[in-house]
C-alpha cells in the first residue's frame, strides 16, 4: 500500500542522465537518416518499497525509460544503478541474475502471452529459466501464484484465449512475480482494460506490493490512476522529465507549467465542478522527437515562456526539498 | 424542447456460428433538439452497436430485429438505402474513435472533405473546397486552403480528429454521433477536442450523442446520460442526478472504480467483481446480478424493466433494478469482489 513517507528510504534503482536515441530512416524511400530523441538526460530514483509514477502523453519516452532502465534497450549514454551497483555496460550473461530481480508487466495482455502455451507454462517459464524450481515444487509455486493473483489454480492447464483481458493481465502479473522480483516496471498495465477491471488490477497490484514488499515504476498516461497508486510522481515531456515530487505536492502544487496544463486537461467526474472549473486548454500538439524544440522542449506551447526558454535548456534542480523541476519560470 | 430522435425498443443481434449474440436488447431513448446525450458502458455493452443501428451502419452479420428509430417522426429503419444515404452524413453526422483509420490515406483531405458537401449540398467542387477550408478554420486548423492539399499522414491524431469533426459537421446535421472520439487521444488533446465539440454544439445547436467508457468526460459535456450493460439500458438520468444520486448498482460500481484527481488517496478502489457476461442468450434474469453486491432472489428470476426511480430528484431518472439500493447497507468490503 502507499507509503506516504518514503523519503528516507534508500534508492533501489537509480537512473543518471539516461539517454536513448534511436536511428531511423525517414522520407518516402528511407533516404534520410534521422535520430529520435526518445530519452534525454533523464535522472530519477525509485526507493525501496515505493511506487514511482511516470506520466506523460504518448511518445514522451516513458515506456522507453522503463525499457532502457531494465537494459532491454541499451542506453545511448547515462547510467542505471540497481542497489547502487551499475548495471549499464553489463553483458547479457552478467545481467541475467539481475533480471530475476527486475521484472516488467506490459500494457497489452493479449499480445504478451503466447497463445500456444498454457498459462501454467507461461507462469512457470521464469522458474525453469532461472532454475528456481522444477517438477512438483514448480507446480506448487504456479498454483500459489495463480491463487495470489486471484485466479483458480485449476486454470493452469488452460490457454490464454479462454481468458478475458483482466484475467490475462492477472496471468502476466503472476508471471512477473514468479521469480520473486524486488522491482517491477508496470508499463501501462491497465490501459487496455475496462474501468471496472482496471480497479481490480490496481487493487491487486497494491495488495501484492504490500505482501511481497515490491517496488514499482508505474508508467501510465492516466493522471488519476497515477495519483491513486503512486508515492512519488515524475512527469515526462518529449524525452525529458520536467517535474518530480511526492504525489500530494505534485498534484496540489505543480510547479512546471506542463504539469499544470496536464492536470487542467483531466476531466473531473463531477458535473457541477466541471461546469465551474476554468477550462484552460493547452494549445498545439506535442512536437516530433526527431527534431525537438531547442532550449526547453515545452516552450512552443508554454504560457509562461520568456526570453531564455527557447535556447537554454532549463536545469534539473530541487526547487523545494524532494520537489524537482526543470523550468526557467519557477 | 421538442423530441428530435425517438428510439423505441431497438433490438440488434449478430449471427455467430453457434447462434446469436444479443448486442442490443430493447433500447429506447429520446434525444431533444440541441441536447447532449452521453452513452456510457464498458466494451461489449452494446453502446456502439446501438448507435450504429440508428443509421444501419452494421456489419453483415448483424441484423436489427425490432424497433423504430424516428427522426422527426420518420422511421429510419424503414428507409431504403438511397433515402438512408441522405440521412447519413446529411441529417446525422458521425465521428469515430480512431481518426487514423477513418480517413482514406490515398486521398487528400480536401477531396475527402468536399465529398459530402457535393453529395448532400449539391455544391460544385470549388465551392465545396472553399467551404472545407472555412470548416478547417472553424475546428482550429489554420491555413486551411494549403492543408486541404495534404494527406492524412501529414496530420497528427488530434488534427485528424478535428478533420473528422469538420467533415461530420459540414452538412449541418441535426444529430452528431460521436463514438468514443477522444479515446485514442492524449489527455491534453482530449481536452481540446471536448472543448471544440462543446463550442460547435453551442454555436450550431446540433444534438450530440457522445459514446464513451469514461465517466469523467461525461460530467463535462452531457445533459443526460444513459448507462448500458449487456445490451440493456440500466440507468438513465440527467447528468447531475446520475453523479449525485446513482440508483443502479452498476453505475455505483463504475463510479467507485474511478480514481479521481481530488479526494482521498491511499484508499482502495471499490471494484465490480467478475467480468461482463457473454450475450449468447437473452437472459430471463438481471444480467448484472452475478456481479451485483445488492442482488436478491428476484434478480435471479426476473429481468427488471427500466422504470422511473422512487423519490427522483429530477424527472427522467430511470433505472432497471429490483432493489432500492439506498435502503441497503452493504457490509464493508462487500462491493470489493474478486474473480
Amino acid at each position: 500500500m502507499s507509503q506516504t513517507d518514503s523519503s528516507n528510504r534508500a534508492p533501489l534503482v537509480r537512473v543518471e542522465n539516461l539517454t536513448k536515441h534511436f536511428s531511423v530512416r525517414i522520407g518516402a524511400y528511407g533516404e534520410t537518416k534521422a535520430t529520435v530523441h526518445a530519452l534525454d538526460e533523464v535522472s530519477f530514483d525509485v526507493r525501496r518499497g515505493e511506487t514511482l509514477g511516470l506520466v506523460g502523453e504518448s511518445g514522451c519516452g516513458k515506456s522507453t525509460a522503463g525499457l532502457t532502465l531494465l537494459q532491454l534497450h541499451r542506453p545511448t549514454s547515462g547510467k542505471v544503478y540497481f542497489e547502487e551497483k551499475e548495471v549499464t555496460g553489463l553483458s547479457e550473461k552478467e545481467m541475467r541474475p539481475l533480471r530475476r530481480r527486475m521484472q516488467i508487466i506490459f500494457q497489452d495482455p493479449y499480445s504478451t502471452l503466447s497463445p500456444r502455451m498454457t498459462i501454467g507454462n507461461a507462469i512457470g517459464e521464469p522458474l525453469w529459466l532461472h532454475e528456481l524450481a522444477s517438477g512438483r515444487e514448480a507446480q506448487e509455486r504456479i498454483s500459489r501464484l495463480l491463487n495470489d493473483v486471484g485466479l483458480n489454480p485449476a486454470f493452469a492447464f488452460r490457454y490464454p484465449h479462454e481468458f478475458s483481458g483482466g484475467q490475462r493481465q492477472r496471468v502476466c502479473i503472476a508471471r512477473a512475480l514468479a521469480c520473486e522480483p524486488e522491482f517491477i516496471v508496470c508499463d501501462e498495465p491497465i490501459s487496455a482494460l475496462d474501468v471496472s477491471i482496471q480497479a481490480q488490477i490496481i487493487n491487486l497490484l497494491q495488495d501484492l506490493q504490500e505482501e511481497y514488499d515490491l517496488t514499482y515504476l508505474f508508467i501510465a498516461h492516466d493522471l488519476a490512476v497515477v495519483r491513486h497508486i503512486s508515492d512519488r510522481v515524475a512527469v515526462m515531456y518529449l524525452g525529458r522529465v520536467v517535474e518530480m515530487a511526492p504525489k500530494e505536492r505534485l498534484f496540489d502544487n505543480p510547479l512546471h507549467p506542463y504539469t499544470n496544463a496536464l492536470l487542467l486537461s483531466v476531466p473531473v467526474p463531477n458535473p457541477r465542478q466541471e461546469r465551474q472549473r476554468e477550462h484552460i486548454v493547452i494549445q498545439g500538439n506535442v512536437p516530433s522527437a526527431i527534431s525537438p524544440p531547442s532550449g526547453c522542449r515545452f516552450h512552443p506551447r508554454c504560457p509562461l515562456a520568456f526570453e531564455p526558454c527557447d535556447h537554454v535548456v532549463p536545469e534539473w534542480r530541487e526547487a523545494e526539498p524532494g520537489h524537482w523541476v526543470a523550468c526557467h519560470a519557477v | 424542447m421538442s423530441v428530435l430522435l425517438d428510439v423505441q425498443d431497438l433490438q440488434t443481434r449478430f449471427q455467430v456460428r453457434k447462434g446469436y449474440v444479443y448486442a442490443v436488447n430493447g433500447v429506447s431513448f429520446q434525444l431533444d433538439q440541441g441536447d447532449t446525450l452521453a452513452v456510457v458502458g464498458e466494451s461489449g455493452c452494446g453502446k456502439s452497436v446501438t448507435m450504429l443501428s440508428l443509421v444501419r451502419l452494421l456489419p453483415p452479420a448483424a441484423s436489427i430485429e425490432n424497433g423504430q428509430v424516428l427522426l422527426r417522426g420518420e422511421d429510419l429503419l424503414q428507409l431504403n438505402l438511397r433515402q438512408l444515404r441522405d440521412v447519413r452524413g446529411g441529417e446525422i453526422g458521425m465521428i469515430f474513435q480512431d481518426p487514423m483509420t477513418s480517413l482514406n490515406p490515398f486521398i487528400n483531405i480536401g477531396t475527402q472533405m468536399a465529398e459530402p458537401l457535393i453529395y448532400h449540398r449539391g455544391m460544385s467542387k470549388s465551392e465545396a473546397l472553399a467551404r472545407s477550408a472555412e470548416l478547417l478554420g472553424m475546428v482550429g486548423i489554420p491555413d486551411g486552403e494549403a492543408r486541404l492539399r495534404e494527406y492524412p499522414h501529414q496530420f497528427s491524431g488530434g488534427m485528424r480528429q478535428r478533420v473528422m469533426i469538420a467533415m461530420s459537421m459540414s452538412c449541418e446535421p441535426a444529430v452528431l454521433i460521436a463514438d468514443e472520439p477522444t479515446t485514442a487521444l492524449d489527455v491534453t488533446i482530449q481536452a481540446q477536442i471536448v472543448e471544440l465539440v462543446k463550442e460547435l454544439r453551442d454555436r450550431s445547436g446540433v444534438a450530440v450523442i457522445w459514446i464513451t467508457h469514461d465517466l469523467s468526460v461525461v460530467a463535462g459535456i452531457a445533459d443526460r446520460v444513459i448507462v448500458m450493460y449487456a445490451g440493456y439500458i440500466v440507468e438513465e438520468a440527467p447528468v447531475d442526478a446520475l453523479f449525485e444520486d446513482p440508483r443502479h448498482p452498476y453505475t455505483v460500481g463504475l463510479m467507485g472504480a474511478l480514481p479521481s484527481l481530488a479526494g482521498e488517496t491511499g484508499t482502495r478502489l471499490t471494484t465490480i467483481g467478475g467480468s461482463p457476461p457473454d450475450l449468447v442468450d437473452l437472459p430471463d434474469f438481471c444480467p448484472f446480478h452475478p456481479r451485483c453486491p445488492y442482488a436478491i432472489d428476484r434478480c435471479r428470476k426476473e429481468n427488471p424493466m427500466l422504470e422511473p426511480v422512487i423519490d427522483a430528484s429530477d424527472g427522467g431518472h430511470r433505472a432497471a433494478c429490483w432493489v432500492d439500493i439506498r435502503e441497503v447497507e452493504l457490509e464493508a468490503g462487500a462491493a470489493a469482489g474478486s474473480v
